[in-house]
């Protein structure tokens, strides 16, 4: 050890090496809305196999039930965030350089698009009823 | 997503919609989706159950390995067919 070191303080040291404070945050969002994902999932799989059919009457009376518009909102907000975050881990390990940013950056964008399409579609068959207009 | 916006988008955009999932490629497609998801929902309880520190010893984690694929299959031919009987919209 030379002189210099002695007199760096560890935080010297470790700066700018990593990240502080947000380090574990992508990975706990990650487990977070796994969890959300999953038990939304189920509850999607079993209430639309209660439905019993898929024509356009029943699917959008499921849809404008309130506790279903909600969940669904929940779901499709959940699983795109979920998916957002699965598809940057992928994109970090395997690109680099500026194709990196370009894959995060659309993937992104793509990730909202379709949260918000989905979110605004949930909310036009559930606010129709309120509104009055046939959908 | 795409049958969200058509079931919001009118009973026409609807029947289009339904018709491309009667559609045996779609079918096909959606099928291996289904297991992708199931997969991944096994194996994501899986890793959860890794984060809480149990089962993941070598061995234990082989077997859970070949465990979550045969249930993976199993499940995704119970959901399948589940949703076969009801009109084949799955």
């Amino acid at each position: 050890m030379n002189l210099q070191n002695q007199f760096r303080t560890p935080a010297r040291n470790v700066a700018a090496l990593g990240s502080a404070k947000s380090g574990v945050h992508h990975w706990w969002m990650q487990r977070v809305s796994a969890v959300g994902v999953a038990i939304l999932g189920i509850w999607f799989v079993v209430s639309l196999y209660c439905l019993g059919g898929f024509d356009y009457v029943s699917v959008t009376g499921w849809i404008a039930n309130p506790c279903n518009a909600a969940l669904l909102v929940l779901w499709v907000g959940a699983l795109l965030y979920h998916s957002k975050l699965g598809i940057q881990v992928v994109v970090e390990d395997y690109f680099r350089g500026a194709t990196k940013t370009v894959m995060l950056v659309l993937s992104t964008l793509l990730h909202v698009a379709l949260a918000v399409f989905g979110v605004v579609a949930v909310l036009r068959i559930a606010l129709s009823i309120i509104l009055g207009s046939a959908v | 997503m795409y049958w969200l916006v058509s079931a919001a988008s009118g009973p026409t955009a609807y029947a289009a919609a339904q018709a491309v999932f009667a559609n045996g490629i779609t079918q096909l497609v959606l099928l291996a989706g289904l297991f992708a998801f199931v997969y991944h929902f096994l194996n994501g309880i899986r890793h959860l159950v890794w984060d809480a520190g149990k089962g993941f010893d070598l061995e234990v984690a082989r077997k859970s390995g070949i465990a979550v694929l045969i249930a993976a299959v199993v499940l995704t031919g119970v959901i399948a067919s589940m949703f076969t009987r009801l009109g084949g919209a799955a």
